[in-house]
């Protein structure tokens, strides 16, 4: 299990923060795609939610064309470098592999992809022909995964596109929320430079849609708009000692280390509440600033949790180390601080969920991070007339148009699924995209 | 215990692999060595008068990730005076006495080969190989493959050289004519003791798209070259096989092309080899790789209890017939292995876009295809593109219990002769029609 020391300097935290898929060079990349078989009717394009056609393009790294690859990628996949490196490909792609029932190592797709798309942004010339302007516009609220997809696809037919985004910088989650061992804030802004250089779309950075007048102005701008919002802030558990100092979200943490990690001291012990992959890239990112002791404590057994295996399997060797059957039940606090969190033990009968009576007990720490889940932007999506939100507080839409109950609204992305990854909200914002092309608004 | 010692031809040595005449024996210095290592003999690097070479030399094939399955040359001879290598033969001769030196040479006039082949025999050279294979520089100037593909002049040669010769003479043949066994027999009746073959094949490798010009690349020019290396070793055995079963050539044959382990060397000998020559592997890989080589051999050997070499010369040759005489009533079909099988779909797609659509897949999931046996010509093709050993087999259909060859059926009338004749083979086997390529369902790839 590696010790991580607190990276002292900038070089500590690109060790300590090494990517886990790191670009292949040339030789490797020829190699790795020799060994794929071009299977007819590839599973593997169809474990992909874009759809890439990954035998082609891979034969085209083969065949020493990576800007031809890069083509194919970018026809389905407009986070094509990204998603080489932040998809979860054992679960898509590479998991569908047929080299995995030869229990042959399958092809590491998500490596090639970054590597043909790297050669074309570093190439950065001129690949997609855009249509001629057709003189309708289009306005996107949110420069994430779904609203960029949404925005080049629009623009590849010729739309004039505004993508209206809160933040500094575009990508969304991508940037903000994504481990970065995974991937580097600099890898993900030359994707997004590029992108904006291949297609021209307009974004407004630090400017919020925030109020009914917000809305309105742009109803009257534009033609369609598009909702690519994402989800909000850690939702509240609802137990006491939520609001103490030291006890905080893991979004919100993972943000601050993204943005600015020279500013971030992890402490000693840290808890992590939660068994998704965010509560596992919390716990890894603490380990691997430097804190001795970081304990993931879930609520049901260790088989429950929703994060992905081989993602529990990366944290723990970061030296994370897992609690489970056990409920937070306080945040134990000492002159306004986090001293400790409060458990009970549980077990699972008959699918049922039951805690233990008499089996309290307290895990001393220094900070807790929450890792139980992003909230719904509801407040926000109430000002938009007509609306409508599921029973979970995700947008409704028409699953073939990605309209919503309101007509002259789109949406796409975690907003919409409740929070998958960057490849779905891809996926989604370019369908969406599509269905505005042949709406007729 | 498996007996690897050979007399080929009269040439006595410790194994059957021999060092072509090619780089790695262009000095005492690198025959030395591979004595060293466990060559059983090396043939020197040609010699006569030297040349001057050009720089680059070589081009080579890539298939994919491997480096080199075909290599060109456009080097001509030994470009070292003839002085040097006599003593240096000399050298290693002393040093290695049970090991075989043969010396190649190749030179212009009847007084010339008196000359060397008198030369070489002082140095101590076990045998002399004739070059008459070298495809490029050398035959511009009426040697070489010049002499190699006409018969009358190669005879002559083989004659002036058995003039003086007292060591055993074997003629390398070119591959680059329609007809190895002509020059074969040329070399017979000229009195040659044994045949080696092939010499490297006239070739371009590749082009250089940027530039435009061909491999290897002479300060932006190019020219033809050899070809040799693992990807001719089909086109060796065939000529071999051809040489090997020609009742006028009868004489002991040295198998060159290709070979780079023991398999391929098994392979040359059950076709009828004596023994075997090796230059791009030793070229790729160095001398080292004779250590598999020969322990691969003994220990196939062993196995089949075969104590010398002999033993096992030829054993493949009354295997391989006359097209006209193979038996029309065998009939195979694939079966696919559903265990072994792990859904790349490689066979379906070759045999429907590239066979007789005698494979099926089903579209809900299940990536397994199956056979459609009433298409199926038993081609082999899917069970050679599957990327799984014996998941696809060929199984017997026929119950084994007719035999009927073209030939019977030539005899006895019963063949197809006229453009529509339905005695012709795929008169009754199933094809879809045309238009029905538009409904077969295709995945993305095929979009375009
Ligand atoms: C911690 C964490 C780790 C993750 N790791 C991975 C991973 O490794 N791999 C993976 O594939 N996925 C990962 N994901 C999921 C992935 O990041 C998201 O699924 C994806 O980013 C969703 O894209 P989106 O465009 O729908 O939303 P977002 O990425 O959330 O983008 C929404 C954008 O809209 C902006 N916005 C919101 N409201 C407004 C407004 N009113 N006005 C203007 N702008 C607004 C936001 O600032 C933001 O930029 C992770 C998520 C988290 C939280
Ligand atoms: C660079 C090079 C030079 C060669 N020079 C000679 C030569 O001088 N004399 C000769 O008889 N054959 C020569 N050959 C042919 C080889 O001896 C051999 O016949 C041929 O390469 C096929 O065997 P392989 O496939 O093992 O290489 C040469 C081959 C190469 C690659
Ligand atoms: S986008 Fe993700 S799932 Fe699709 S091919 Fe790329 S790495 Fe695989
Ligand atoms: S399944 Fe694997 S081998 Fe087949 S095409 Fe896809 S990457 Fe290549
Ligand atoms: S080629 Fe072999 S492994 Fe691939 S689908 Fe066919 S039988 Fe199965």
């Amino acid at each position: 299990m590696p010790e991580y020391k607190h990276p002292a300097s900038e070089q500590d935290f690109e060790q300590n923060f090494a990517s886990i898929k790191p670009l292949m060079n040339a030789t490797e990349a020829y190699y790795e795609s020799s060994r794929c078989l071009f299977c007819y009717d590839a599973p593997c394009i169809k474990a992909c939610p874009t759809e890439i056609d990954i035998p082609l393009f891979i034969r085209q790294i083969n065949g020493n064309n990576p800007l031809g690859a890069a083509q194919t990628i970018y026809q389905s996949n407009h986070f094509g470098h990204a998603c080489g490196k932040v998809c979860p490909t054992e679960v898509l792609c590479e998991g569908a592999c047929v080299y995995n029932h030869q229990n042959v190592k399958p092809i590491e797709i998500g490596r090639l992809q970054s590597f043909a798309t790297q050669k074309a942004i570093n190439s950065n010339k001129k690949m997609f022909g855009l249509k001629p302007n057709n003189g309708k516009k289009v306005a996107i609220i949110g420069a994430g995964p779904a609203g960029i997809s949404c925005a080049c696809e629009l623009r590849m037919n010729g739309f004039d596109v505004t993508i209206y985004e809160a933040k500094a910088q575009p990508s969304g989650l991508t940037v903000y929320g994504v481990a970065p061992y995974k991937i580097t804030n600099q890898e993900v802004l030359e994707e997004m430079a590029y992108l904006q250089n291949q297609f021209g779309f307009t974004i407004l950075y630090n400017h919020p849609i925030a109020t009914k007048q917000d809305l309105q102005n742009l109803e009257q701008q534009f033609d369609s708009i598009f909702l690519g919002i994402g989800l909000g802030e850690t939702s509240q558990i609802g137990i006491l000692g939520e609001d103490l100092d030291n006890c905080f979200g893991a979004v919100e943490f993972i943000e601050q280390l993204r943005m600015e990690h020279h500013q971030v001291q992890v402490p000693q012990n840290v808890v992590v509440l939660g068994g998704g992959n965010t509560a596992m890239d919390a716990a890894s990112e603490c380990a691997r600033m430097g804190s001795e002791n970081v304990i993931l404590a879930y609520r049901r057994e260790k088989e429950a949790m929703g994060a992905y295996d081989f993602e529990y399997e990366l944290a723990k060797t970061a030296g994370v180390k897992g609690l489970f059957n056990a409920q937070p039940i306080e945040i134990v606090g000492e002159n306004g601080c986090a001293i400790g969190v409060k458990f009970v033990q549980t077990t699972t009968q008959n699918g049922q969920l039951k805690t233990i009576e008499n089996s309290e007990f307290v895990v001393p720490c220094n900070w807790v991070i929450k890792a139980t889940g992003q909230s719904k932007r509801v407040q926000f999506l109430q000002m938009i007339d007509g609306l409508e939100l599921d029973s979970k507080k995700r947008i409704v839409i028409n699953p073939n148009t990605y309209q919503t109950t309101n007509p002259r609204y789109f949406a796409a992305g975690d907003a919409v699924n409740g929070g998958k990854e960057v490849v779905n909200a891809v996926a989604e914002g370019r369908k969406a995209a599509n269905a505005i092309v042949n709406c007729n608004l | 215990m498996a007996n690897l010692f050979t007399n080929f031809a009269g040439i006595k040595s410790p194994n059957p692999f021999w060092l072509a005449s090619a780089p790695p024996t262009n000095s005492g210095y690198q025959v030395m060595k591979a004595f060293d290592t466990g060559w059983g003999g090396a043939v020197w690097k040609t010699m006569g008068v030297p040349v001057v070479n050009v720089s680059s030399r070589y081009g080579g094939v890539n298939y994919r990730n491997n480096r080199l399955i075909g290599l060109n040359n456009i080097e001509l001879i030994t470009d070292r005076p003839l002085a040097d290598n006599l003593r240096e033969i000399e050298e290693v001769k002393k040093r290695f006495p049970d090991h075989a030196i043969i010396a190649s040479l190749m030179v212009e006039t009847r007084e010339e080969w008196h000359q060397i082949v008198r030369d070489v025999e002082n140095a101590g050279a076990d045998g002399i190989e004739l070059n008459f294979g070298c495809p490029h520089g050398m035959c511009e100037r009426g040697m070489g493959s010049a002499v190699g593909q006409e018969p009358r002049v190669l005879k002559t040669i083989v004659e002036w050289v058995k003039e003086v010769a007292k060591v055993p003479v074997i003629v390398k043949l070119t591959p680059n004519i329609s007809d190895i066994t002509r020059p074969a027999i040329a070399a017979r009746e000229g009195g040659a003791d044994a045949i080696s073959l092939i010499n490297t094949i006239q070739s371009i490798v590749g082009v250089d798209i940027d530039n435009f010009v061909a491999y290897p690349i002479v300060d932006g020019k190019s020219t033809n070259g050899g070809y040799c290396g693992p990807a001719v070793k089909p086109i060796a055995m065939n000529m071999l096989k051809n040489c090997a079963q020609h009742p006028n050539v009868n004489l002991p044959l040295s198998g060159i092309g290709g070979i780079e382990n023991w398999r391929d060397a098994v392979e040359f000998i059950l076709l009828g080899a004596g023994n075997v020559q090796v230059c791009t592997a030793v070229m790729h890989y160095g001398f080292g790789i004779i250590r598999e080589m020969v322990a691969g051999l003994s220990q196939y050997m062993d196995e089949k209890g075969f104590e010398t070499i002999n033993d096992f010369k030829g054993k493949a040759l009354p295997n391989v017939l006359h097209w006209e005489d193979l038996n029309l009533k065998y009939k195979v079909v694939a079966s696919i292995n559903k265990d072994k099988c792990i859904g790349c779909q490689l066979c379906y797609t070759a045999c429907e876009d590239g066979a007789h659509q005698a494979i099926g897949v089903l579209h809900n999931g299940d990536r397994v295809p199956y056979i459609k046996e009433e298409n199926c010509v038993g081609c082999n093709l899917c069970s050679l593109v599957c990327p799984v050993e014996e998941c696809i087999t060929m199984e017997r259909r026929d119950d084994a219990t007719e035999v009927l060859s073209w030939k019977e059926r030539t005899l006895a009338n019963d063949i197809p002769t006229t453009f529509n004749d339905p005695r012709g083979g795929g008169v009754h086997h199933p094809v879809y029609l045309p238009n029905e390529a538009f409904e077969t369902p295709k995945p993305v790839h095929y979009k375009a």
